[in-house]
């Protein structure tokens, strides 16, 4: 197969307060996969996101083991730019991602970091923003948007840098059922490889033909999402459970 | 906020005061404020062409004084110490209104009142006629330190991040029975104060994370025009 968008190998990591997140961890991404990460909450799943565009890790001195590589190029010191470029987080609040006056220079914020200016930058802009059906709002300032609104631009900031994968932390967290339903096919429409870490199983079932199962820092399962949520005795082991009523097997057809 | 609405203090117009330059208006409001602090106590002929040059800026910028009076009542507390100096003071006692008041006590109590009425005027002013985008820029062009810019543009943008949280967290002290304005439950605002100082501190740090991981390196883009 092609070198894998995103390789992580025997990944450990332990915070500098000694408390051991990833306990060895490998996952690969191959172009175009859609990939959800699952995994009870304080299984590391944050953590392991945060290795991947090297803000926690070798790359910025922590304490750790293993590697990261994304399309062939290791997060490594030297590399941290072009490694921010090709991965784009986006984070679970949009306030967190979404700091400056105006949707247009939050998204170009991104961009501008690369070095791009002028033309080249606005046409960055408002080609993410048109991906996420956001560029009437392209003057506005972010808090004056709804919640869902606001996710959209997150979305969109890390759009406007091309990346390589798109990691999405709780996408349909705090979402109403619609926005929810705009986020999915936005993230479908998309030709682009996506991480999506989520507790939303349905979302993933809906969003990521395959699905890796994090619990306390390692890899437990990484199969097809069905699968997974089929498993009764691999879900409750590891503190995973479908909403009351919701069965994968109930499904005929799922979306592409 | 480039949008210029739902925002407390900027009134929306296209006045010459507006349209004037964010950089020059704030070099017009701190040589103007030099001029009102450095003014001597008992030259009121001064003050009042004070008064009438700020007046005859807000009546050209045409934001109605309606709309910047009611916002003066941040100088309050200073207001009311301006009318207890008269009392606390020492030296000759003269009597105003039948009441014996210390003179040199009225004479800074009156100073004290009309330059801080006129500072906070102009500032208001200041702040109704620039949007905070073009107040930062102005200050960009003024060679402010960088960091000092971002961090205003920061708090701008977070302050009502931050009060929209405060006013959840009281709701929530509410809805369990406490009063926040009731002295008995000062040490739970208190700490209520504490929780959201270190909310605010960890959300700093996730935006942080957030900028590093689009390539943030310590340089803001310069903001841009649209």
């Amino acid at each position: 197969m092609s070198t894998p968008v995103l390789d992580v190998r025997g990944l450990a990591f332990a915070y500098p307060d000694g408390h051991q997140a990833l306990f060895g961890v490998d996952l690969h991404v191959h172009e175009g996969e859609r990939v959800a990460l699952l995994g009870p909450n304080g299984a590391g799943k944050t953590t392991l996101v945060l290795h991947l565009n090297g803000i926690l890790g070798a790359a910025s001195s922590g304490h750790g083991k293993g590697t990261v590589t994304v399309s062939g190029l290791p997060v490594e010191k030297q590399h941290l730019k072009e490694i921010r470029r090709r991965v784009g987080i986006v984070f679970q609040d949009p306030d967190d991602q979404l700091f400056l006056g105006t949707v247009r220079q939050d998204v170009a914020f991104g961009p501008a970091n690369l070095g791009l200016r002028g033309a080249e930058l606005d046409r960055r802009v408002m080609d993410a923003l048109d991906r996420v059906g956001m560029a009437d709002f392209v003057d506005r300032p972010p808090h004056h948007l709804s919640y869902g609104q606001r996710r959209r631009v997150a979305v969109a900031t890390v759009l406007a840098m091309e990346p390589e994968v798109l990691v999405l932390d709780e996408p349909s967290s705090n979402l109403d059922p619609a926005s929810r339903r705009e986020l999915a096919e936005i993230l479908r429409s998309l030709d682009v490889t996506v991480l999506m870490v989520t507790h939303d199983l349905p979302y993933a079932l809906e969003l990521c033909p395959r699905s890796v199962v994090l619990s306390e820092g390692v890899v437990v399962a990484d199969r097809r999402t069905f699968d997974v949520l089929t498993d009764e005795q691999l879900m409750s082991a590891h503190r995973l459970e479908l909403p009351w009523g919701f069965d994968p097997r109930r499904i005929d057809s799922l979306p592409g | 906020m480039g949008a210029g609405h739902g925002h407390r203090l900027h009134f929306h117009g296209h006045s010459p005061v507006h349209r004037a330059p964010a950089h020059l208006k704030v070099l017009g409001l701190l040589a103007f404020m030099l001029v009102v602090v450095a003014t001597p106590r008992e030259a009121y002929a001064v003050f009042a062409v004070e008064a009438a040059v700020l007046l005859a800026v807000v009546l050209l910028s045409r934001v109605p004084l309606t709309y910047l009076l009611p916002r003066m009542v941040i100088e309050v507390p200073f207001a009311v110490f301006a009318l207890l100096v008269p009392f606390i003071s020492h030296g000759p006692r003269t009597e105003v209104l039948g009441v014996s008041v210390s003179e040199p006590g009225l004479v800074a109590g009156v100073a004290l009142l009309v330059k801080g009425s006129i500072g906070v005027l102009a500032a208001l002013t200041l702040a109704a006629t620039t949007e905070p985008q073009d107040l930062l820029r102005g200050l960009q062009r003024l060679r402010v330190p960088d960091l000092v810019v971002q961090i205003m543009g920061f708090m701008i943008r977070y302050l009502d991040v931050v009060t929209a949280e405060l006013g959840r967290m009281m709701t929530a002290l509410r809805s369990r029975g406490c009063d926040p304005r009731s002295p008995r439950h000062w040490p739970v605002l208190a700490r209520s104060l504490g929780a959201l100082f270190i909310r605010s501190y960890e959300r700093g740090e996730r935006v942080h994370l957030a900028m590093l991981s689009r390539g943030y390196d310590g340089a803001l883009p310069q903001a841009e025009r649209r």
